[in-house]
């Protein structure tokens, strides 16, 4: 983690990845297109939770239920209200934003880290998950769907359209997470975050507030993670508790910034990139060898994570940008 | 409702909860010892069970007989998992070690999925729909069964840890790891028995519940989370204290299934874990966290 | 000789074990004092009580005229109080500087402004030219100077320094010593706790004698190495 700007190199690699991403549906077919916006959604995501683990060192476990509130908040205020979801998002974020900060205030109260924190916010994942079961205002177990008036033209308002809209919505949403979170690694906040995560209780003789800091990480970590959450319910248009708040999301959105380098910047995009990749490039070796059963492709997954957590613990990124020397060692 | 049915759910509750708390008792091993996290707990019961189900289906072997084998298999996986691939990651942080053991449990699970297909796998033993009468409370046999061996294997584990040199080498370990080492103890060798105890409780254990539930290879998650909550309420670093935990979620999963909707009874145990996270961290029987 | 720092009747037991027992001094602005006394003495317990990581169970702290017993540390330091940690405690992952900054950080808002403040301590401290290693890399004496300096970077007017010259060779040793003597030229009031007695004659203005928790000499460092209790706690009653 350096303090100082980019290197001229980091910076000319990120524009052309970026103007690489703003014509890639012009060059790409509609499949790859919705392969791009999982991508992007995966590294939005995992910037988010990249605040609350990567910067302020709390591990959550449990990021599934910030997704599944905005998604719920938003999806609700539409099926009911005819609320369109960039107001939705005006609730749907504060809603997240009050629950990260009763499972932080409950957790940095009560002391509760480290391990037993993941556990905690497991817990409070599993509760959302069974709990949102039997709202039936949102649908319940059957789930809730949003009605799809037209996919032909681009309504941005309301979100309904062509996969391309989607595309450059998440685009837009991945850079902004990028440019905030660069500028949140740089403030003073962003300091103490990592001065938390390095060390605690030497960052309180330092003078720093832990226990509001570690509530901003957590507050602002929810309140990005729903803004995913929003994107979701509109994207897929359908929402079923046991799937939004299952353990399996909470763990699919860290094991991009896991994997990419968690607490780098780029590290959950790479990581995004990779794992999707990879996930597909899994999906299309299996298909040409002819093999069509269910599990198979996930075996070689989980293989390859199994290969990459053993072989580069702090994530691709640090050895990355070791490698083309973006960044001091 | 007439106090028959609620005594029959609760006993029945009690049995299944003493299995649930074998299971945990091999968590609670692991992550009291070694200290970390198996997140792969349930996945690896879930292997145990479709060992079970193997040898029900081939060969009509009891599963509660094919108990002990069945645990001496997991003990051999577990071993091999710590001194294999773990060992290397306890000094590192904790999201290291999670992600190694996700990416264990996906291997897990897709390879039963691969091998055993996505549908639903049962034993029907011989004594499938017998039952016990104790004056107006009627058990399952299997239940009676299952709860029976739950208690001799934790009682064989006890007694192991209490006498045998090994076992008090182990609880060295988790007390004090650099003291261990300087009195010349192969902490990583004793580290992998460790794990290979934990994980042949939970081979027992999922021996044992194939009697009780049906077998689907994404089975393992919500054990994995079950076992946490067991051991976290009943006290970390105790192992009464995970029967005490398995009994207890046991019965309040039974109640809650019975006195509200039988959805929800997860949530009991979940707002129990926060509960006791909150308020007292070390469990009912667990000593307080160095 | 306006009192910076005052404690009074102070006393910390832990489950019927008496750490502390009924201390009471007074340093100074602009001093240097130390505290010194065998193992076990208390004075750990008693530093940890002023930086605010323990609570006494009696008596007071008083700093520029407030009360500060019981405050949580990070209110202490922000009143103006920084401390080093026995085992120094450097965020490893991060650089030289990023440290330093951190602790300026308390005082500007200003990431900019904090660095250039971070320079200046690290110029002092003589760990300028390694500020982009980062901490996890650095040799012990330089990891003991990076724990000054960060603490230094608050501003503080009281500088609490745990067993700083432990581990350092003789050479090191008198490397800190000058450091710390410039500092406290500079108008900074340094209480330390100190087994190296080499550091204590060089540096204290005054010394307290701790043993088993209790208060045995207070004075100039050259009245208290005389006293018989002092010598009798160190090396035995056989020694005097």
């Amino acid at each position: 983690m350096n303090s100082a700007g980019f290197p001229k190199r980091g910076l000319a690699l990120l524009a052309l990845l970026f103007a690489a991403l703003i014509a890639a549906p012009l060059l790409v077919n509609d499949y790859l297109l919705t392969v791009l916006i999982i991508i992007l959604y995966f590294a939005y995501a995992g910037q988010a939770w990249n605040i609350m683990m990567g910067f302020a060192g709390q591990l959550s476990l449990g990021h599934a239920i910030y997704v599944g509130l905005g998604a719920y908040t938003a999806a609700a205020l539409y099926v009911h209200f005819g609320i369109g979801p960039w107001i939705g998002l005006l609730v749907a974020v504060p809603v997240a934003m009050a629950c990260g900060a009763i499972i932080g205030f409950l957790a940095f109260r009560f002391g509760v880290a480290g391990v037993y924190f993941a556990i905690l916010t497991i817990a409070f994942a599993e509760f959302a998950r069974i709990g949102f079961d039997h709202i039936g205002y949102t649908g319940g177990s059957a789930g809730l769907f949003l009605p799809v008036a037209q996919y032909a033209h681009n309504d941005l308002w309301n979100l309904r359209g062509k996969p391309i809209m989607f595309y450059y919505v998440m685009l837009a949403f991945t850079a902004a997470a990028f440019v905030l979170c660069r500028y949140l690694l740089r403030s003073r906040m962003g300091y103490f975050w990592q001065a938390i995560r390095e060390d605690e209780e030497a960052a309180r003789a330092l003078g720093i507030d832990t226990f509001r800091y570690k509530m901003f990480a957590v507050v602002i970590s929810a309140g990005m993670t729903a803004v995913a959450g929003v994107f979701f319910a509109f994207y897929y248009n359908n929402l079923f508790p046991e799937q939004v708040f299952h353990i399996s999301r909470s763990i699919e959105l860290i094991l991009a910034p896991i994997i990419g380098g968690i607490g780098t910047l780029f590290g959950p995009i790479l990581g995004a990139f990779v794992l999707t990749g990879l996930s597909e490039a899994m999906t299309e070796l299996l298909h040409t060898l002819g093999i069509d059963v269910p599990g198979a492709k996930q075996v070689f997954y989980g293989v390859c994570l199994l290969i990459v957590v053993l072989a580069l613990p702090d994530g691709i990124w640090p050895w990355l940008a070791r490698r083309l020397r973006l960044e001091r060692s | 409702m007439p106090l028959d049915i609620y005594l029959n759910v609760a006993v029945s509750g009690l049995l299944t909860g003493l299995v649930y708390g074998l299971m945990a008792l091999g968590l609670s091993v692991i992550f009291g010892v070694v200290r970390v996290v198996n997140f792969a707990h349930g996945e690896m019961m879930t292997i145990a069970m479709y060992l079970a189900i193997v040898a029900f289906q081939a060969f009509k072997l009891d599963p509660l007989i094919m108990m002990v084998p069945i645990a001496g298999v997991l003990f051999a996986l577990g071993y091999v998992m710590q001194a294999g691939l773990i060992n290397p990651f306890i000094d590192r942080p904790e999201h290291s070690q999670f992600m190694l053991l996700v990416a264990i449990a996906i291997i897990f699970v897709n390879v039963l999925l691969l091998v055993f297909g996505p549908d639903a796998r049962s034993v029907q033993t011989s004594y499938a729909f017998d039952s016990f009468a104790f004056g107006r409370v009627i058990v399952d046999a299997t239940k009676v069964y299952a709860g029976v061996a739950a208690i001799i294997v934790a009682a064989g584990l006890f007694a192991f840890f209490r006498f045998s040199d090994t076992g008090k080498a182990i609880r060295a370990c988790a007390d004090n790891y650099t003291g261990a080492l300087v009195v010349g103890l192969n902490v990583k060798r004793l580290y992998a028995l460790t794990f290979g105890l934990g994980a042949a409780c939970v081979g027992a254990a999922g021996s044992m519940l194939t009697l009780i539930i049906d077998v689907t290879p994404p089975l393992g998650p919500q054990y994995t989370l079950l076992a946490f909550v067991i051991v976290i309420t009943g006290g970390l670093g105790s192992m009464p204290g995970a029967l005490l935990g398995g009994v207890l979620i046991g019965l309040t999963e039974a109640m809650a299934g019975l006195l509200f909707a039988p959805s929800a009874k997860s949530m009991f145990a979940f707002a129990i874990l926060v509960l006791v996270l909150l308020f007292r961290p070390q469990g009912i029987l667990g000593k307080r966290a160095s | 000789m306006t009192m910076l720092l005052s404690i009074t009747a102070v006393s910390k037991r832990f489950r019927g074990l008496v750490a502390v027992d009924r201390v009471s001094c007074e340093v100074a602005k602009g001093e240097i004092f130390a505290v010194i006394g065998p193992n076990g003495a208390g004075k750990t317990t008693l530093f940890n009580m002023i930086a605010g990581a323990l609570q006494p169970d009696e008596g007071a702290i008083s700093f520029q005229g407030e009360r500060i017993d019981g405050l949580r540390p990070d209110e202490v330091c922000r009143r103006g109080i920084a401390r080093t940690f026995q085992i120094v405690r450097p965020f490893p992952a991060l650089t030289v500087e990023d440290n330093v900054m951190i602790g300026a950080l308390l005082r500007t808002s200003d990431a900019a402004r904090a660095r250039e403040s971070a320079h200046d301590v690290l110029r002092r401290l003589d760990l300028l030219d390694k500020r982009q290693r980062a901490a996890k890399s650095l040799t012990l004496p330089d990891r003991k100077r990076l724990e000054v300096a960060r603490a230094l970077a608050t501003a503080p007017q009281l500088l609490l320094l745990d067993e700083v010259m432990a581990g350092l060779r003789p050479t090191e040793t008198d490397r800190m010593v000058a450091i710390l003597r410039e500092l406290n030229a500079r108008g900074l009031t340094i209480l330390l706790i100190e087994h190296v007695m080499r550091a204590v004659m060089a540096l204290a203005d005054r010394v307290l004698v701790l043993h088993h928790g209790a208060p045995i000499a207070l004075g100039t460092p050259a009245e208290v190495v005389r006293q018989p209790a002092v010598i009798e706690s160190y090396l035995g009653a056989e020694a005097v």
